[in-house]
């Protein structure tokens, strides 16, 4: 399937930017990376299928979970953090999110958006725990741990200072139709760019 | 075409001196070796594999004398190391006893074997007679250096030592040091061969080897190289006899049936002497300055080693990646031990043919 949401971060990204990607899977995003020009791209996964795949693919990667990937960087080693539909798995979101800017220049966050209208009417109509095609587990097979909307990312950003520099609302992953309008309601998917403190001019 | 020479035969390289870590120049020098595949036209195909405390130069195949190399199953065409594209070559290390300069070598000053008259030496010791064979057989970069355990000290030695001509390397199951509980196990299996009688302070060549000393030396090394789980898995408690316990100090289970047959196996191939020697290099080896390494790095570490366990090598990898080098590190899922990097030829034959093929690039 063709991943629009990883094509939209490649488009975020500039040439010669040193990236590092929480959770990169089997390396498709690092890939697309390479193959647009930029150069100095790292991965951190846990699983060990994951990790020969990506050395497959000749990328840097490290076999850890994702607060263990951050804490060996200094401040500011990294101009991106990618967490590219990671945030609703990992166990402290908070501490993650300030760990990506601490290493990082940005942050680009994406998952899965609990405010689609399409969720709501789920459980509007049917009183269960949403399946639909991008979130399509059952509640007690789901790794997804921590759900949120693109509504609820903008409040907690907006309490920790937190400057959100682009909020892209994706329609779908599969079409990569994005909506300008309504995004909390509208998107499957929020991709955030963030920006560290340092980052704001004074 | 080539034709791969099936029976691999070990040769001999000789240096006129090499001058050592401890001061001392040793001179000559023979350095044995193995090689499969051959060197392609531009020689950029080239692999140095460096083995562990107790192997030999003999890595792939099967030869004359009938006996599979000590990495038999990740050498040879289409495996780990396919040597239907690479050249490989594996030499035994200095201060060994199976082919190279060694304290059972005849020292020329005397005419006598060295004994402890052999100069101490380091894995940079080890690593600077490799370079002289490298140099010898023409090679002038190093596609890769692969090792495991003191083999892997080896390998990072290398990448230290010579940033411009190792293009990749492979750390298994070794760190940038021996911990503290790794050079207690080294020490007492040295004063397990320096107690038995017939060791005679190291010169005991026209005599009986200290047999007992080593054998029990290699049965504690071989605890170590397993795990608490792979050796319950392997024996339990299972008996030797059927007929119960013997109630004697002799033999009853397996697994202390399994030690003496290891320990008494290896003192018919090894040099007692070597074994103080290259523990010892391995007790020296610390390299805390990684600055100019420029290779690409692949460490695995074996999730039930306990002799280097993940946390020592994740904290190599995490000195690596502070300084931005290109590392990738993995950690195998295995319950074999230390051991398991000349065992798990799945995992580490998928790691290593997608880690060589990337870095040779065609």
């Amino acid at each position: 399937m063709q991943r629009f949401d990883q094509d939209i971060i490649v488009n975020l990204i500039p040439r010669g930017a040193r990236v590092l990607d929480l959770g990169c899977g089997n390396g498709d995003l690092l890939t697309k990376l390479k193959r647009s020009g930029v150069s100095d791209i790292r991965g951190v996964e846990i699983d060990d299928r994951c990790i020969a795949a990506c050395v497959r693919k000749g990328l840097t990667v490290f076999q850890g979970d994702i607060d263990e990937g951050l804490g060996d960087y200094d401040d500011a080693s990294f101009d991106y953090i990618v967490l590219n539909q990671t945030l609703q798995v990992v166990h402290k979101p908070t501490l993650v999110i300030q760990e990506m800017l601490r290493v990082g220049n940005k942050a680009i966050v994406s998952f899965p958006n609990f405010g689609y209208f399409r969720i709501r009417w789920y459980i509007l109509t049917k009183g269960q725990m949403p399946k639909v095609d991008f979130l399509p587990r059952d509640w007690y097979d789901t790794p997804n741990i921590h759900l949120s909307t693109i509504s609820d990312f903008q409040a907690f950003c907006r309490t920790r200072n937190i400057p959100i520099e682009r909020l892209i609302g994706l329609k779908s992953c599969a079409t990569g139709k994005t909506v300008g309008h309504f995004q909390n309601v509208l998107s499957q998917v929020g991709i955030f760019v963030i920006m560290s403190e340092r980052e704001v001019p004074n | 075409m080539y034709v791969v020479d099936a029976v691999p035969r070990t040769q001999y390289y000789a240096i006129d001196a090499l001058k050592l870590d401890c001061g001392r120049t040793l001179s000559p020098v023979t350095v044995a070796y193995e090689t499969y595949g051959q060197l392609n036209a531009a020689k950029d195909n080239a692999i140095l594999l460096l083995h562990a405390l107790s192997g030999s130069a003999h890595a792939g195949f099967v030869n004359d004398k009938g006996e599979q190399g000590w990495w038999y199953d990740f050498i040879g065409p289409g495996k780990a190391l396919d040597t239907e594209r690479y050249f490989i070559v594996c030499s035994n290390v200095l201060g060994g006893c199976s082919g190279s300069t060694g304290p059972d070598s005849i020292d020329p000053a005397t005419g006598r074997p060295y004994g402890l008259g052999f100069p101490v030496i380091t894995v940079g010791d080890m690593v600077r007679a490799q370079k002289c064979l490298i140099d010898g057989l023409e090679i002038e970069t190093l596609l890769a250096v692969v090792g495991g355990s003191i083999g892997g000290m080896q390998a990072l030695q290398w990448a230290v030592d010579y940033p411009d001509i190792v293009r990749s390397a492979v750390i298994l199951a070794a760190a940038n040091r021996l911990s503290a509980q790794g050079i207690a196990f080294n020490e007492v299996g040295r004063q397990a061969i320096m107690a038995d009688p017939c060791w005679q302070n190291g010169d005991y060549y026209d005599g009986t080897p200290p047999r007992t000393g080593l054998a029990l030396a290699r049965m504690i090394g071989h605890i170590t190289y397993l795990s608490e789980e792979s050796m319950h898995e392997k024996f339990g408690r299972a008996l030797k006899g059927a007929d119960g316990y013997r109630y004697k100090f002799s033999e009853d289970f397996e697994v202390e049936s399994y030690l003496h047959y290891k320990g008494n196996r290896f003192v018919e191939r090894f040099d007692a002497n070597s074994y103080l020697y290259i523990t010892k290099a391995m007790d020296y080896f610390d390299l805390p300055d990684l600055t100019s390494i420029e290779s690409k790095m692949l460490v695995i570490s074996f999730s039930s080693d306990w002799l280097f366990p993940p946390a020592r090598l994740k904290a190599l990898v995490r000195t690596l990646r502070r300084k931005r080098k290109d590392v990738t590190y993995c950690d195998v899922q295995s319950s074999r031990g230390h051991d398991a990097f000349l065992l798990e030829v799945g995992p580490l034959t998928e790691l290593l043919s997608g880690f060589l093929d990337n870095v040779y690039g065609r």
